[in-house]
């Protein structure tokens, strides 16, 4: 039997996507049993609780969590987030209910083992409801009482090797799509560098120091899977700048119609025979291809690896081999002056160990943004106010046409006296000789 | 129930600590035949919807199985995709950045009795626990925040929402009849911790009343001066107001005609809440992408103003993202992504076509940004 009634989530069971509602009321279930006589930490009706909670928003349109109390373990200043519900007595198992942000491993491959271990912990020491994975990236264990949290941390570091993710005016939790693991686009080791960069920052992800949040994430290629131009303060994208690699058998056979074009991806509706021309060659951005004959050619030095014509021929076309990555910096959210799109800042860098290059260029923009940033400024917000011109200073960056989508609109250039012949100090006098008053 | 101790001792917090020990390494949990072959990989394909398999120059192949999964999970669904991990492939699988589940096997066997077991498990309710598919030009798995689970400044759920809208698009989860994939994404705040905003649909939570100010409590329970900080748009002044007893206290006053209703004065004073049955609801957002693929990256638009939250199955929200879908399955030509549709055909067409109204709500007024998204010209359709 139920604790609490829920009539308007219990209609979030039926339809085919898998129902949260179904997955809680079976794990409040085994709780209420405890067939393992499991000596829950923390009250053993949470999960029962957190439905009559969400049902009473649901009812009332309005959350009934307060805003995050300070909470943490000691030395840190992220990776939990304190949380209490406005309604203690009448749900007393949610009446504290803190998340704990666990880093997850690159590219969120796991052994069960690991996994179990996880799911024990959090069946003792929680509430046995996790987000996998947060929208940043980690382990998100959602629902504790404060006694636990150092609890926790020990566990976490003491028997499983697992420190915690960021939160607050810190190094977020970085993340990378899964790369060169399974993809044959990605133009640089993902995981590696997002393993090697988050322990190398370890001091900046745990303890708040920065203006405000500060995202890092990894994509292989320009396709751009884990989104990173779009939300990420520091945008690391695979590209190269050599030659795309074609081989001219397999372009045939995409013509003749013996291999499915962008793998298979459009079998669900018959578009009909494929065309290369209507599909590749015309829907190219900078027209740089075109077939000679049963050739395709391609001008690479035309190409902007937008990636259509790989996506949509993987079997023909392959990336070129001279690899690296383009950082972009600068993206976010609409809040406040509107979203913001990452700026093309290196076009191209080697992503190679030990990454010295592009911990310079990290550390360099993070010096800027710590000494001129307002509190809750975002880098993209701090480029806005002070200029690309100054990001390029503080990182020692040549100014390139490729950083701009086109040069500026006005001529309102803030010239600086050492860039102008003779400098900005006259003598009117010598100026009258010659131009009466 | 009785305190078990971890080993940490409250009267020597540093004692034994171990800190700054980052994530685990990825290596040690990657499949062998991932290990094996990471940066050989030649070609991949979508054998049916969900199920990729990609192949090495070495020869080897692994066949993946992606399935749909509610980011908001319990230990017990965790356990049984490690059951079903250990039975069929050694113990190792992978989430996605977008909440979807990944079983990976190095041989086409393998795949049919893997995908036949996720395929048959469903939870009391009828709903499946891992519905396979999310590949290609369908819709995959939606990113969303917290909602009303976890969060205080949320206009509206997440997995409610979200659980509404997938039962709705489903077959596109299922299917690969799409023009090019369509990215749906959920933030239940204009803070967007989802960053929803390059989605071809975005489902966004908006408050739109100003924070109530608890004028009794306010100076108690809240910093003046972070309250005055924290608005974005600069609304909040501080003032001294009379209570009806005759005392008087230090509060703040609220500039309604210049609140955004973003909530982070809520955030740093509990004292003015803006949470509102009526005030709350849904903006769909429409057109954006991340992707570089044929144009650039883009931001999606706000092409319907207001939904008001019905939990809980959020009918006028669903209604409206099915009429974007099918129109845009109807419309677009292969390859062409939601915003690259709407440009194409115009976006006075594109509400034509989706049947949606155009109000004045959809003309940006926000500072410097508002002016590029007027038109400039006197190319437009009748």
């Amino acid at each position: 039997m139920a604790k609490h009634e829920t009539p308007m989530l219990d209609q979030l069971e039926s339809g085919p996507w898998p129902s949260f509602v179904s997955d809680i009321k079976r794990e409040a279930a085994i709780r209420a049993k405890n067939e393992r006589n499991i000596e829950y930490q923390i009250p053993a009706d949470v999960c029962e609780d957190l439905l009559g909670i969400l049902e009473l928003s649901f009812k009332h349109g309005r959350t009934h969590w307060k805003h995050g109390g300070i909470v943490g373990v000691f030395g840190y200043g992220g990776g939990v987030i304190g949380r209490y519900c406005d309604q203690p007595q009448k749900f007393p198992g949610v009446a504290h209910f803190h998340t704990i942000r666990v880093n997850q491993p690159a590219a969120k491959y796991y052994k069960t083992d690991y996994l179990k271990q996880i799911c024990d912990l959090w069946e003792l020491r929680g509430s046995g409801l996790t987000n996998m994975h947060g929208s940043t990236g980690d382990i998100i264990l959602l629902g504790t009482t404060t006694p636990q949290l150092e609890e926790i941390f020990f566990e976490l570091t003491h028997n499983m090797n697992q420190d915690l993710g960021g939160s607050g005016s810190n190094l977020r939790t970085p993340a990378d799509c899964l790369g060169q693991s399974r993809c044959e686009y990605a133009c640089y080791d993902t995981q590696h560098l997002c393993y090697t960069l988050t322990n190398e920052y370890q001091d900046e992800l745990h303890r708040p120091a920065f203006p405000y949040k500060f995202k890092f994430k990894f994509d292989g290629c320009p396709n751009g899977c884990v989104a990173s131009i779009a939300r990420s303060d520091m945008s690391f994208i695979g590209t190269w700048r050599d030659d795309i690699r074609i081989d001219q058998e397999a372009v045939q056979a995409y013509i003749g119609g013996e291999i499915a074009p962008n793998a298979g991806a459009h079998a669900g509706r018959d578009w009909g025979k494929f065309d290369i021309h209507k599909e590749v060659i015309n829907l190219c951005p900078t027209e740089c291809m075109w077939m000679e004959g049963k050739e395709l050619k391609i001008d690479n030095r035309e190409c902007v690896r937008c990636m259509h014509c790989i996506d949509a021929m993987p079997r023909a076309l392959r990336i070129g081999e001279d690899r690296g990555l383009s950082i972009l910096v600068g993206a976010k959210a609409p809040i406040l002056d509107g979203a913001q799109m990452g700026t093309l800042l290196v076009p191209f860098i080697k992503a190679e160990e030990p990454y010295d290059e592009i911990k310079e260029v990290i550390e360099n923009v993070w010096d800027w943004w710590m000494e001129e940033g307002k509190n809750r400024e975002r880098l993209g917000e701090l480029m806005k106010r002070q200029g690309l011109q100054r990001m390029l200073e503080v990182t020692g960056l040549d100014p390139d046409p490729r950083m701009v989508q086109e040069p500026r609109h006005n001529p309102y250039i803030f010239w600086k006296e050492e860039e102008v012949e003779g400098g900005f100090e006259r003598d009117v006098n010598e100026f009258r000789k010659h131009h009466q008053r | 129930m009785a305190f078990i101790s971890s080993g940490y001792n409250p009267n020597k917090p540093m004692e034994n600590r171990i800190t700054d020990i980052g994530p685990r390494n990825y290596e040690e949990f990657y499949p062998p035949v991932i290990k094996n072959n990471k940066g050989k990989w030649l070609y991949h394909e979508i054998l049916e919807p969900g199920v990729l398999v990609h192949v090495s120059e070495t020869g080897d192949e692994v066949y993946t199985v992606r399935v749909g999964g509610a980011r908001l999970m319990t230990v017990s669904l965790i356990r049984e995709i490690c059951e079903i991990a250990d039975k069929h492939c050694d113990g190792y699988l992978r989430f996605t950045t977008r909440n979807n589940i990944e079983f990976m096997v190095d041989s086409k066997e393998k795949v049919e009795p893997l995908r036949k077991d996720l395929s048959s498990r469903k939870f009391d309710g009828g709903s499946f626990k891992f519905p396979v598919g999310g590949t290609g030009a369908g819709v995959t798995n939606i990113v969303h925040t917290q909602g009303w689970v976890h969060c205080h400044t949320p206009a509206t759920d997440a997995s409610g929402p979200v659980k509404a809208t997938m039962d709705v698009l489903f077959d596109d989860f299922q299917n690969m009849r799409l023009p090019a994939q369509l990215r749906v994404s959920l933030a239940c705040c204009l803070n967007m911790c989802g960053a929803v905003h390059c989605s071809d649909i975005a489902i966004l939570g908006y408050h739109r009343k100003p924070p109530m100010l608890d004028h009794e409590y306010l100076d108690k329970m809240c910093e003046i001066p972070l309250a005055v900080a924290a608005c974005p748009t600069a609304a909040i002044r501080p003032t001294k107001v009379d209570l009806p007893d005759g005392k008087k206290v230090n509060s703040v006053a609220v500039k309604n005609e210049r609140c955004m209703f973003c909530g982070n004065c809520y955030t740093m004073c509990p004292a003015m809440p803006l949470a509102d049955k009526e005030g709350d609801g849904i903006v769909l957002m429409v057109g954006g992408k991340v992707s570089n693929r044929i144009s650039a990256p883009k931001f999606s638009k706000v092409v319907v103003a207001f939904l008001p939250n019905e939990a809980p199955r959020w009918p006028q929200t669903t209604d409206a993202i099915k009429k974007i879908v099918e129109a845009y399955a109807n419309g677009a030509r292969k390859y062409e992504r939601v915003g690259d549709w709407a440009e194409r055909i115009g976006w006075e067409r594109f509400f034509d076509v989706c049947e949606l109204d155009f109000t004045h709500h959809l003309i940006d007024d926000f500072r410097d940004p508002a002016y590029y998204t007027w038109r400039h010209s006197t190319q437009f359709k009748f």
